[in-house]
């Protein structure tokens, strides 16, 4: 039920998506899809809600800052989507969702002609069930058992082995074979056991895979996509929005307050602070005049300014990092997973023994087809059913035990280097720090001031205003009746209050005063709030518990040594200061070539290679694009917590895995010399395989409540 | 015999219909949005505005 105009023809308008995180019940979607389909220009408007995403088509002459107003005024804030490609289609969960709906569907009916053969079907009707089942199965094995024969291939081709070569040797000798013993009447054939057994992997697979999707999305709704795009001024005095990738160098870009920038360049006119932190780790803003370069992705404090483009796109600061990153992230990439290292003892074991099995049948005169039938047997009943859920299965219960906390976590592997981790380092602004500035004496305002403070704050886009704002509003203040707002550029917001000027600005007494305070003139005498970026709530305690856990940690700061010096003293930590983006890469490498596995923990632009670097990573959800990207997962929120329950529940997955592992080993000690001997049937084998699997996910299901 | 030459293409053929009917919900976008399809329900249809 998409919103459209009944007169408007759809086709051929421009369509744009917008993440909208605020989004959180039906009310909402109503409400956005209505409001935008009645505005003028907007054709219609669909929700997502589980993106958290609206897609709009509208009319050529609308720009995406008019669409992200048209969102505004309804009451949410919304980001445009600029690059949809780079957006999660899902499209490998997709196609195991078919493979698990074909697998599903053979299985069971397979499963139904199986049972009558069990039950003694005879002759003629054997065979024909027998047929039919070669019917469903052989199809089904070839669309079914794509997923790992691809995955088989690309090991094997590469010299390697991974869990995915014995199942599929397995399910293609199984499915071989069985036809045979249909052709010569046989009987028994195991089609109902290699159908079922891609439907189990395929069941953990697609879990896997969409785990893997939810937590993406949820990452990527996260993003604040740099700067969309720019006011460019061309030679004419007009002004026009201008994509930030049709951005050029020698364009001049107009930079409202409160703006970031979407490329470098340098000053042509005005004078302003920009906060740097995100970049480079420093807490208070810099002021930058005429001349001085400015980079993308920094975030304009007071002023407007007009800056011409020096660099876009690649060539930008920015892209620098993420290069960096790029080649720090390869490290990662060479993790083995524990599932594929379980393979590598795994897999040869089991084909000498299924080997071993037909040169001993062989040898004891069973005929080449008896012995035969026995090392497939040997093959299916070792086939790593419980093998190729014990992983999955855990990871997928605890990273959603995870995500209702708050923590995204991007996909199994991190849990399984999260749990290894032996060493933490911490950025400080952002990341011990909430890295936005808090009022730290707004309590010291009377109730008038207080209502003067949030009229005047809320016309303004400054940080500390929008802070003062957010923290006037948690603690109930009424605005009170201020008219004639106005901001003047640079000094702040006035108006007029029962006859009385008031003002929210930059402090008068200039020299007395840090980077972080306002003074506010209201009903009485000026008062001056200061602000301060305080720690986050549990950063404390959860040092403490790392410590507990035979974790050390230190700072790694891009700040200056005064600024971290007391958030490390307070922390009892040691700090480095003032470190650039590769010393941060190197001190990570100085660890790791200790032998240590290091956790790091970060926020910021600076930030992105060591977190790529780490051997496993966290990020808080107010971190840069570059940093959530980077991280292995993102916790929301403003507490430090997530850490603790983070390496927590890694390592009680990793404990559970290690279980499931025990009982599939157990599982083949007891069903492999049955096997061996020749004793097992296609009813053996199917109750055998579907009862440890069962097991497993059980035992998997106690990770459940592992977040608390 | 002639029991089962008739029930099993037709229990057959029940669950590939279930099959391609589920591959088309997949196709026409029905598993895109599940947390939003199950809230759409609470939205009342007849607010002010056009209905498609």
């Amino acid at each position: 039920m998409t919103m459209t105009k009944e007169h408007a023809p759809s086709a051929d308008l421009p369509e744009a998506l917008f993440s909208v995180p605020g989004m959180h019940c039906a009310g909402c979607i109503a409400k956005i899809e209505r409001g935008l389909t009645a505005t003028p220009g907007i054709d219609s408007a669909r929700v997502n809600f589980t993106a958290k995403r609206v897609s709009i088509s509208h009319d050529q002459g609308l720009t995406v800052p008019d669409l992200v107003a048209a969102i505004g005024r309804l009451g949410f804030d919304a980001q445009p989507v600029l690059d949809p490609t780079t957006l999660v289609k899902g499209e490998e969960s997709k196609g195991l969702l078919k493979a698990l709906a074909v697998a599903g569907f053979a299985a069971m009916n397979i499963m139904l002609l199986s049972v009558s053969v069990w039950s003694g079907a005879e002759g003629g009707t054997r065979d024909l069930f027998h047929w039919l089942s070669a019917m469903i199965a052989l199809p089904t094995i070839a669309y079914s058992g794509r997923p790992f024969f691809r995955s088989a291939w690309m090991a094997l081709r590469h010299g390697r082995t991974n869990m995915d070569v014995p199942i599929s040797i397995g399910v293609i000798l199984t499915g071989a074979l069985s036809l045979f013993e249909t052709i010569v009447h046989g009987p028994h054939a195991y089609f109902d056991g290699a159908v079922m057994l891609l439907f189990f992997l395929l069941g953990g697979r697609t879990l896997d895979s969409m785990m893997r999707d939810r937590a993406r999305e949820g990452v990527a709704s996260l993003l604040k996509h740099t700067a969309p795009g720019a006011l460019v001024l061309d030679k004419d005095g007009r002004t026009s929005w201008v994509d930030a990738k049709d951005l050029a160098r020698g364009m001049t870009m107009i930079l409202a307050t409160g703006e970031r920038l979407a490329a470098d360049g340098v000053i042509l006119k005005g004078e302003s602070r920009f906060d740097l932190s995100l970049m480079t780790g420093e807490s208070a803003p810099v002021t930058l005049g005429v001349d001085e370069m400015v980079h993308a992705g920094t975030l304009n404090v007071d002023a407007p300014l007009e800056v011409r483009i020096t660099a876009v796109g690649a060539d930008t600061a920015i892209a620098d990092i993420a290069r960096m990153m790029e080649e720090a992230g390869q490290s990662k990439s060479r993790y083995v997973r524990i599932a594929d290292r379980a393979a590598r003892l795994y897999a040869p074991a089991v084909h000498t023994l299924a080997l071993l099995s037909f040169a001993g049948w062989m040898m004891a005169g069973a005929g080449w087809h008896g012995s035969l039938l026995i090392a497939v047997a040997v093959l299916i009943i070792t086939c790593p059913c419980a093998l190729g859920l014990a992983v999955p299965a855990a990871q997928i219960v605890a990273a959603g035990a995870l995500m209702k906390k708050g923590v995204l976590v991007k996909d199994g592997s991190a849990l399984e280097r999260l749990a290894e981790v032996d060493v933490a380092l911490f950025d400080k602004t952002g990341t011990l720090t909430l890295g936005r500035p808090d009022p730290t004496n707004i309590d010291a305002l009377g109730a008038d001031d207080a209502g003067i403070a949030l009229a005047l704050a809320r016309a303004s886009r400054h940080p500390l205003s929008q802070s003062l704002r957010r923290a006037l509003e948690e603690r109930h203040a009424t605005a009170a009746d201020v008219s004639g707002l106005r901001e003047l550029a640079g000094f702040g917001v006035e108006g007029v209050w029962l006859g009385h000027s008031v003002s929210l600005g930059r402090p008068t007494d200039g020299a007395a005063t840090a980077a972080m305070a306002v003074e506010l003139t209201g009903a009485g005498a000026a008062v001056l709030l200061t602000f301060e970026d305080k720690l986050r709530p549990d950063a404390a305690t959860v040092i403490a518990q790392l410590r507990a856990a035979h974790i050390p940690s230190a700072i790694i700061s891009g700040d200056r040594a005064a600024a971290v010096a007391p958030v490390a003293r307070m922390l009892g930590l040691t700090a480095q200061t003032g470190m650039q983006p590769e010393d941060k890469l190197e001190a990570i490498a100085r660890h790791t070539a200790a032998g240590a596995k290091v956790l790091m923990v970060g926020d910021g632009l600076n930030d992105g290679p060591a977190l790529a670097a780490g051997h496993a990573s966290l990020a808080p959800a107010s971190a840069s694009d570059a940093g959530q990207n980077a991280a292995d997962a993102v916790f929301l929120g403003d507490s430090l917590m997530p850490v603790i329950t983070c390496i927590r529940v890694a390592r009680a997955t990793q404990a559970i895995v290690r279980q499931n592992f025990i009982l599939a080993i157990g599982y083949n000690a007891i069903a492999v010399p049955l096997a061996i001997a020749g004793l097992v049937t296609p009813l053996i084998a199917a109750a055998a395989m579907s009862g440890s699997s069962l097991i497993v996910v059980a035992n998997a299901l106690r990770l459940k409540g592992s977040a608390k | 015999m002639t029991g089962i030459l008739l029930l099993i293409p037709i229990a057959l053929g029940l669950g590939l219909l279930g099959l391609f009917a589920f591959f088309w919900s997949l196709k026409s976008g029905q598993f895109e949005d599940l947390d939003g399809a199950g809230l759409r329900i609470l939205i009342d249809e007849d607010e002010e505005g056009p209905q498609p």
